[in-house]
């Protein structure tokens, strides 16, 4: 039995390599205090050598490699989604609040009656920088390491002072640097924080330390910020520490803040009048698209399935050439086309009828322009999937209602029509969807454009809610609105999800499911 | 339903099928002139140029600023090993939901319908925000990578995937797989042997499907990509056209033929048998 060994070595290699990499990046990340994705990483590593270990668990083994990516980048973003949607996530609250805590505690500021000592700078060959402060009494510090100093006599013989200048010049092995090798080591010099007694020593100038106090303290039974400077005190108020006279500090943190981002959406006027015009359009975008792809489709499917037409095949070709050229291209060439100044379109109805129009700039030119778009990119699909269900249709009910004297028009609309109907209901309800999300069409010709004047929020009037989403997470002036951002999506996530429910009430999917198991 | 039409009729329906064919060339007509046309600008373009030349497309793979070439190697080199991959996991994963019964089987396929729904550009600002943080742990798994944007790209091939494939999958009789393992083959041996060269119809569609499904893909990797040497022609494409349509015109166009053509003609040439998989429920992405 050779093949056995080799397959049982093979795996517990395998295992081995897989368990190594989990326990080393679980215990980084617990460390760093995530312990939620370090319990829900080791939970997913257990789970895993439990299939791979046990026969009972086989069936798994071969759905485990697809299903890992399924679960990592399909549905744990789905939960995260939901999560942020419910926080202030976003440019200005990318911290925790731990974290800005931390930066708040570090800030310092310079008393009035503030001491000053002058410094002189000292490095090793290792590149370690020392410093000597005197203070305005002559009382000499060294420093220990990058926070503490100590008190020392500089009559010590280990402060070796060459050219009796009353200088040091050089202490153990670290010699002291000029004014240029202090300027090329500001860098790290800023960044000294020392403490003595309850105040900060901190660089002034490139001669100068200087006394100051800590700006903030944190009180954690209170949950407050203390301003040590002037006493005020700052409350933990929805991302940000603000005062009582309403003075915020920046930067923000992440916390959670409810329903918030919904109802911004619905009740901030800045937000929701521009976010319900997009809300609107993206359904009336949706249904336009299905029905002129679908009007267009029909039609030219009805003329290539008559069996008298000639060239069916060649004509079958050249019209799914839009549909066989990815969609990004033809979509920015469309773009060009349109282009208000220089567009061919606008160059040709210009030579015609002396007309400009533009397409890009004016709200409902530019619905038109993207509908148009979409018509030529969608048109191929429908006339495939109705040419499908014409096949599918008996002749025979045709000729039985032509021999009862139904003229072309009668049978068409009383027999094939309601025929296609149900067997293209549910394609017809998932390209609904399809376009819903069409992203490409939207973003690549208009970029959502033109702007709703008076928008808080980067909203144009081509904009679906998809567009919108990403524009308000990547590309807003006011920085990414992940919060927001993650808001709409999961709208969207709900009207899909219920198109999706009509949808299945066509399909046999579901029932088909059942019949299997 | 059909009889033979009148000559006035025929003419009249030919008529308006030409009229579609004009309006779906159109943009095709008018790409490949300005490609072959001198000007680079939209507005020195006409129908038929007035003289030729190729230099837009020597452009292609010469501009140091924009490197179209890299770009298209990019885009084919995340688009083929995501679809490599969907294949290879689509294909295990289907055996499994196809041929053994399992504690969980009903529900796992339900979960697989109702997660395939589900259109992954929805959880962007997730995908991003998650790639961000393990990129502070390893940080060739982070954003910019395209090992990432495989990784993403791959599961959000799984759900379609492996249910179109274990629809297909239930077709093939069991009887092979029986005799097979009576004399003696494993599961995962008939799985290879008999399971997989029996599917490969199915296995080449969904291969070239996700392969132009991925290519075309413009929102994830335009997130997750953020420097020029690692974009996708879609990415790079519309940064270089975007607000320049009227001095890069040429170049753009070359491009875009460049770009599109292997694809057109992939789908062209297997419109019969990649329709067939189109139809059984997905849409074009």
């Amino acid at each position: 039995m050779e093949k056995p060994l080799f397959s049982i070595s093979l795996k517990i290699i395998f295992l081995g390599i897989l368990d190594a990499l989990a326990i080393w990046s679980i215990i980084t990340i617990i460390f760093d205090g995530y312990y939620w994705v370090g319990g829900i990483l080791s939970l997913g590593v257990i789970i895993i050598n439990y299939i791979f270990l046990s026969e009972r668990a086989y069936p798994f083994r071969y759905m485990v490699p697809g299903l890992i990516f399924l679960v990592i980048m399909v549905i744990y973003p789905i939960f995260y989604t939901i999560y942020v949607s419910f926080t202030n996530y976003g440019t200005g609250h990318i911290l925790n609040k731990e974290q800005a805590i931390e930066q708040f505690e570090n800030q310092v500021y310079f008393p009035k009656d503030s001491v000053s000592y002058t410094f002189q700078a000292f490095k090793n060959d290792s590149g370690e920088i020392k410093i000597i402060l005197f203070s305005p009494e002559e009382e000499a510090y060294l420093c220990e390491n990058k926070k503490i100093i100590v008190k020392v006599d500089l009559s010590d013989p280990r402060f070796i002072d060459q050219d009796k200048d009353g200088i040091i010049d050089q202490f153990d092995n670290y010699k002291k640097l000029d004014k240029i090798q202090i300027i090329q080591s500001l860098n790290e010099l800023q960044n000294l924080r020392f403490k003595k007694d309850e105040y900060i020593i901190k660089l002034a100038n490139l001669t100068e330390f200087i006394v100051c106090n800590k700006k903030y303290q944190f009180d954690p039974s209170l949950d407050r910020l203390l301003d040590l400077e002037n006493g005020k005190i700052y409350h933990d108020i929805e991302g940000y520490f603000i005062s009582e006279d309403g003075e915020r500090l920046t930067p923000g943190f992440r916390v959670k803040i409810g329903f918030k981002n919904f109802t911004k959406l619905i009740r901030s006027p800045q937000i929701s009048g521009p976010f319900l015009r997009v809300f609107g359009w993206t359904f009336l975008w949706a249904f336009l698209s299905v029905i002129t792809t679908f009007a267009l489709g029909l039609t030219l499917a009805i003329i290539l399935n008559d069996p008298y037409m000639k060239l069916r095949k060649i004509y079958r070709t050249l019209l799914i050439i839009p549909y066989s050229i990815p969609g990004f291209i033809s979509c920015l060439i469309w773009c060009g086309l349109f282009n208000t100044e220089v567009g061919i379109i606008n160059r040709i109805l210009n030579n015609l009828f002396q007309v400009i129009i533009p397409w890009l700039q004016h709200p409902i030119w530019a619905k038109v322009a993207v509908v148009v778009v979409n018509l030529w990119l969608g048109f191929p699909y429908m006339m495939i999937i109705t040419l499908g269900a014409l096949q599918s249709i008996p002749f025979e009910l045709g000729e039985a209602a032509a021999i009862d004297g139904a003229s072309r028009w009668q049978q068409f609309k009383s027999i094939t029509f309601p025929l296609l109907l149900v067997s293209l209901a549910p394609l017809l309800i998932g390209s609904f969807a399809f376009n819903f999300n069409n992203f490409n069409v939207i973003y690549l010709v208009t970029q959502g454009r033109p702007a709703i004047p008076g928008a808080g929020t980067p909203a144009g009037a081509t904009d679906i809610l998809i567009s919108y989403t990403y524009r308000l997470a990547f590309e807003g002036a006011r920085g990414n609105q992940w919060g927001l951002a993650s808001a709409v999506s999961l709208i969207i996530f709900i009207i899909i999800a219920v198109i999706s429910a009509i949808g299945f009430h066509y399909t046999r999917a579901l029932e088909e499911v059942s019949k299997n198991v | 339903m059909y009889r033979k039409h009148s000559p006035v009729g025929a003419f009249g329906r030919h008529i308006l099928i030409w009229t579609v064919i004009g309006f779906a060339m159109f943009p095709v007509i008018w790409i490949f002139s300005a490609s072959i046309n001198p000007a680079n600008t939209l507005l020195g373009q006409s129908l038929i140029p007035k003289n030729y030349t190729w230099n837009h497309y020597v452009e292609f793979f010469t501009n140091k600023q924009h490197p179209f070439g890299l770009w298209i190697l990019n885009s084919v080199k995340v688009s083929g090993v995501t679809a490599l991959f969907t294949v290879i996991l689509a294909a295990l994963g289907a055996y499994a939901f196809s041929r053994f019964r399992f504690k969980g089987r009903r529900t796992g396929l339900l979960s697989l319908l109702l997660v395939q729904m589900f259109p992954q550009m929805l959880a962007m600002v997730a995908i991003y925000l998650l790639l961000l943080n393990i990129g502070k742990y390893i940080s060739w798994l982070g954003l910019n990578q395209h090992i990432s944007l495989i990784m993403v790209y791959l599961g959000g091939a799984m759900g379609f995937n492996m249910w179109l494939m274990k629809g297909y999958f239930d077709t093939i009789s069991y009887s092979l797989e029986e005799s097979a393992m009576i004399d003696g083959a494993t599961h995962f041996q008939s799985f290879i042997r008999i399971i997989l060269p029996l599917a490969r119809p199915i296995l080449a569609v969904i291969f070239i499907l996700q392969f132009i499904g991925t290519y075309s893909d413009f929102i994830l990797a335009s997130i997750l990509l953020s420097s020029k040497e690692n974009y996708t022609l879609a990415v790079g494409l519309r940064l270089f056209i975007t607000g320049q349509y009227s001095t890069r015109w040429g170049a753009f166009a070359a491009a875009s033929i460049i770009g599109a053509f292997p694809i057109m003609m992939i789908f062209l040439l297997l419109q019969n048998q990649l329709v067939s998989g189109l139809t059984r429920g997905g849409v074009k992405e």
